[in-house]
């Protein structure tokens, strides 16, 4: 009941706003001149083969960090969009679900660099003798980092609403537009939000592929913070690296404090579990633009606004009209789509077998195949070492309730912080030593993910029962039986849902973490990852397509024999 | 009284199991529900009141048959008929206000408007002050008003109400109940026919003008018992206590293969449904039974009340003690048998001895299910065989339900074991 009561009319109260409203007014204008001056510059003149100056004085990071992260803003509301449109088509047409969703699970699988290299040229030529065309590459490519994950959760959203409130919304006469705005939506937006988050840090992971253009024999840079760490690996400026990683510490923290701690606060409400919840996630500016009336006022002009579409697009006859009998149901059109997708995918498998015949040979076939398995040991032995460190770790930190708020909160940051920025570091140590890239370059892999374990197993242990607890103080449970017959257990499922997206965003790294570069130094380790990117750097497109293709094989593989059966596993027997 | 508002004739309807078999829900089912009466539709689960209801509300469609509103043909849901739901299917990221405007924005209604009538709904089911708070906000009784506000305000012709108490405890049940009769009688909702599917007689009793008792296997309308008493009704009073009474003895005497006395006409088959009721709850209703004040024989309807069990778990219960042989059932009152009796003094060694021969004898699922492992070399079968010979006659959800209690039956018996982790059944290793 946060609804603010007004006793009188407001005019007679306050006449322009009130003193939330001033206090925002700087930080609303300042937003403004920031986001006009980035679009101008983003549109600017620009031919091909001109240089863009960069330069690695920290002075110039401020401005490259607003205009990263416009492109990623940009980036993310189209991904935004994408997903809406997405789930929207696949759960409301069949035929349309039956192409859209493996195409989806493929699309995920293919590394960004692959995306680029096939669109960049393309997207320069849509504008021109203008920067824009090249801006919009880029920001295609970390839409490629974002959109998928944001895709699939709309998407299950949207699958997973309810029975009853399917049959309410069609007792009660909505129609697919109101029912969008007003069910669906609503239902998958906690998921949204959540891998909003994720994506943004998936773009940060792979902004400087995305602004340092060099694929297809281009070579642009972009102003932005990627263009920046390019620089400095070519220049090996560490000290240049050390500003990058200072800034961009900086900007995840603005944003995470201006954009998604509101949102998440705000999406709480729509939160399926009917039941109170335990601590509501708060934000210091949404409750601060709840208590401005400007603003609110202008929030509430776009709510009017849809709530006038809903009764715009509405159903305008009911279950007795002619029109909503159904159509006689025959099966001819769904064979024929059927047959037509059956036909489709023959055509791209023999397309496939002629094209690896002629172009890569088997042998390359079968040795990109024994790359793949180098990557899938790495993976699984990175998976098992980060489980052995963060498991103990998760549950003693998960057991106390203060630490746990405090820790989750940096937990968080850090996965959002994007782990190739240390490459360059490890590059150096590397070097110095003399050490074997194939071993330590593998760890880069799980720098990033690695702590979607730890929070996992802290939220998974924040939720062992009291009871339990109890019990097995109770029972005297000490050492290994304990670890084995109570805290494992307990913290087995949502162990498993952190390893999942973990060693999903492993696979991914690796095209980023097999292969190295500073200065002139290029550190490699055989697999899967460095093989594509090896490729990409040179352009070779059968081969980017092989590697692309049995990556997505292993990944595809991997999630459904491993890690949906451990889901199952933990889904059925080890839950409170 | 006699205007016809929604005809059902001879509707027929299948679904489609996973294995793609057809296993049919309802068949041949008439029902006319007239203007100014309530209806209540009693039955086992599985027994297709639930979706004689939807298919009513246009949720789903007829395999064949006519369903028709008014004289037209119902081929989705319609604006005249409204719908409760068990779940209450409140949307919760919207306020109470918001919730029971729902329909009205759907209609287009203009934002005054609808919220003056909300309010005036909000007001008439008793929730004003509370149209700003969030459904979580309420507790179950709370939200279920809300429902059946949203239902309300849009001046139903038709109101269904599935299983609408049954999620709620009981006293809150019965006041909300009380609350939509008082409704009903003052005349104060437009709404011109109820129709209620339910579990608890006592509701159905209560409420009803008629009540309908649903068949399984497949469901058709089995009984139809008019209740002629004026309302509101006292639940103590003689009439309400023997028609409770009646209706306990409709649903557990006739009901199909399930419940009778274990006789040779009428042997359980194989694929039927089993009453779903575990080992503890089947010994604990049997020592209840033998021991004072009810010495062996009991009225339902008063067991009920003793055990605070729902009228449908106590009928699974007494169905299982009947199938069982521990007890038999006739007109509304259990009885326990000789063999009961011993079950009930018996130690735990020969409680499982009797069970064992008991599940072996009566239960064609459990003494196929041995037979097959005694055949079997390895000694071993997966549940998933057994479970896809389920799917031909039960929905998936059941079939489940009915294997895992004949698993549990089996298992306490010692007529098999059960490995919960691979899924495999196998012979006891002592033989």
């Amino acid at each position: 009941m946060s609804k603010t009561r007004q006793f009188f009319p407001r005019q007679v109260v306050e006449a322009g706003g009130n003193r939330w409203d001033w206090a925002l007014l700087p930080l609303v204008l300042a937003l403004l001149v920031l986001l006009a001056y980035g679009a101008e510059q983003m549109a600017r003149p620009f031919q091909l083969g001109e240089t863009l100056p960069i330069s690695l004085d920290p002075i110039n990071l401020p401005y490259y960090l607003l205009r990263t992260t416009m492109r990623m803003f940009i980036a993310l509301g189209a991904s935004l969009l994408f997903s809406c449109v997405f789930a929207a088509l696949a759960v409301k047409y069949r035929t349309a679900e039956k192409i859209l969703v493996p195409l989806l699970d493929i699309l995920q699988s293919i590394p960004i660099l692959g995306f680029l290299s096939i669109t960049v040229t393309g997207f320069i030529a849509l504008f021109p003798g203008n920067l824009f065309g090249v801006e919009l590459a880029a920001i295609f490519a970390i839409f490629t980092s974002q959109a998928w994950n944001m895709a699939f959760s709309a998407y299950q959203g949207f699958r997973t609403v309810p029975a009853e409130l399917t049959e309410a919304a069609r007792v009660f006469q909505l129609s697919g537009w109101q029912r969008f705005w007003r069910l669906e939506l609503p239902f998958a937006m906690p998921g949204l939000v959540w891998n909003m988050m994720m994506s943004m840090s998936g773009g940060w992971f792979f902004v400087v592929a995305s602004e340092a253009i060099s694929v297809s024999n281009q070579n642009i840079k972009l102003p932005g913070i990627g263009s920046y760490i390019a620089m400095a690996i070519e220049a090996r400026d560490l000290q240049a690296i050390g500003w990058a990683i200072g800034a961009m510490l900086i900007g995840i923290a603005l944003y995470d404090q201006l954009f998604f701690r509101p949102l998440i606060a705000w999406a709480d409400k729509f939160r399926f579990e009917e039941s109170g919840s335990e601590t509501a996630p708060g934000s210091w500016l949404l409750a601060w633009l709840h208590r401005t009336e400007r603003t609110q006022d202008i929030a509430r002009i776009f709510v009017r606004l849809l709530e006038r579409s809903l009764a715009v697009f509405r159903l305008s006859y009911d279950g007795t009209s002619i029109r909503a009998r159904p159509d006689q149901k025959s099966a001819a059109p769904q064979r024929f789509w059927d047959a037509i997708i059956a036909a489709a995918v023959f055509y791209a498998v023999w397309t496939l077998v002629h094209f690896v015949h002629t172009e890569v040979g088997w042998t390359e076939v079968g040795r990109v195949f024994v790359l793949g398995l180098y990557t899938m040991s790495r993976v699984v032995v990175l998976i098992f070492i980060a489980a052995l460190i963060w498991i103990p770790i998760g549950i003693w930190i998960g057991m106390n309730p203060r630490l746990a708020e405090r820790v989750q909160a940096v937990a968080q940051f850090l996965a959002a912080f994007p782990a190739n920025l240390m490459f360059p570091v490890a590059v150096v140590v590397i070097v110095r030593y003399g050490l074997n890239p194939d071993i330590w370059l593998s760890p880069l892999m799980i720098l990033g993910t690695q702590w979607y374990i730890l929070f996992n197993v802290i939220a998974g242990a924040s939720t062992v029962p009291t009871e339990l607890r109890y019990a097995a103080r109770n029972f005297g449970l000490t050492g290994w039986l304990k670890w084995r017959r109570y805290l494992l257990p307990a913290i087995f499922p949502s162990f498993v849902t952190g390893a999942i997206t973990a060693s999903g965003g492993s696979w991914n790294a690796s095209i980023v973490a097999e292969y190295v570069t500073w200065g002139n130094t290029t550190l490699k380790a055989h697999g899967l990852g460095s093989y594509i990117a090896e490729m990409t750097s040179i352009g070779d497109f059968p081969r980017i397509a092989l590697g692309i293709g049995v990556m997505c094989v292993f990944v595809m593989g991997f999630n459904h024999f491993v890690w949906r059966r451990l889901y199952r596993m933990a889904e059925n027997r080890l839950h409170f | 009284m006699s205007t016809p508002i929604i005809e059902i004739k001879s509707v027929n309807k299948s679904f489609r199991s996973a294995d793609g078999s057809a296993r049919t829900v309802l068949e041949g089912v008439d029902f006319t529900l007239f203007e100014g009466e309530i209806v209540a539709l009693l039955g086992q689960s599985g027994s297709g009141k639930s979706t004689l209801l939807r298919i009513m509300a246009g949720l789903i469609g007829a395999d064949s048959g006519q369903v028709a509103y008014r004289g037209l043909p119902l081929y989705g849901p319609a604006r005249g008929i409204s719908m409760v739901f068990q779940s209450f299917a409140l949307f919760p990221w919207l306020t109470v206000q918001k919730n029971v405007e729902l329909g009205l924005e759907a209609q287009g209604m203009a934002p005054e408007e609808r919220a003056r009538r909300a309010e005036a709904a909000i007001e008439l089911i008793g929730l004003s002050g509370f149209e700003g708070a969030l459904p979580r906000e309420l507790s179950g009784g709370m939200r279920q008003r809300v429902g059946i506000a949203r239902a309300l305000v849009l001046e139903p012709e038709v109101l269904l109400m599935d299983e609408a108490f049954s999620a709620l405890d009981v006293l809150t049940g019965e006041r909300l109940r009380d609350d939509i009769l008082e409704l009903w009688e003052t005349r104060q909702m437009p709404t011109k026919a109820i129709l209620v599917v339910s579990h608890n007689i006592e509701d159905a009793v209560m409420m009803a003008d008629r009540v309908l008792v649903f068949g399984s296997d497949p469901g058709r309308v089995r009984e139809e018992l008019p209740i002629r008493l004026s309302r509101p009704r006292e639940v103590e009073s003689q009439e309400v206590r023997s028609l409770i009474d009646t209706v306990y003895g409709l649903m557990t005497t006739g009901a199909g293969r399930v419940g009778r006395t274990p006789g040779k006409e009428t042997r359980l088959q194989l694929g039927d449904r089993l009453p779903i009721a575990d080992i503890a709850r089947i010994e604990g209703i049997l020592e209840l039974l033998a021991d004072e004040p009810f010495r062996g024989r009991a009225d339902l309807p008063k067991l009920a009340e003793e055990t605070e069990l729902t009228d449908h778990e106590l009928l699974d219960v007494s169905a299982a003690l009947a199938l069982l042989g521990f007890a038999n059932l006739a007109q509304g009152d259990i009885v326990i048998t000789p063999l009961g009796e011993r079950y009930a003094r018996a130690g735990n060694q020969e409680r499982k001895a009797i069970f064992g021969a008991q599940v072996l004898e009566h239960v064609p699922l459990v003494a196929y299910i041995r037979h097959g492992l005694a055949q079997d070399p390895s000694g071993d079968l997966h549940e998933d065989l057994f479970l896809k010979l389920l799917n031909f006659t039960l929905d998936e959800a059941e079939a489940e339900r009915v294997l895992s209690v004949a698993i549990e039956w089996g298992r306490y018996g010692d007529v098999f074991e059960y490995n919960f982790n691979t899924g495999v059944i196998q012979l006891p290793e002592d033989e």
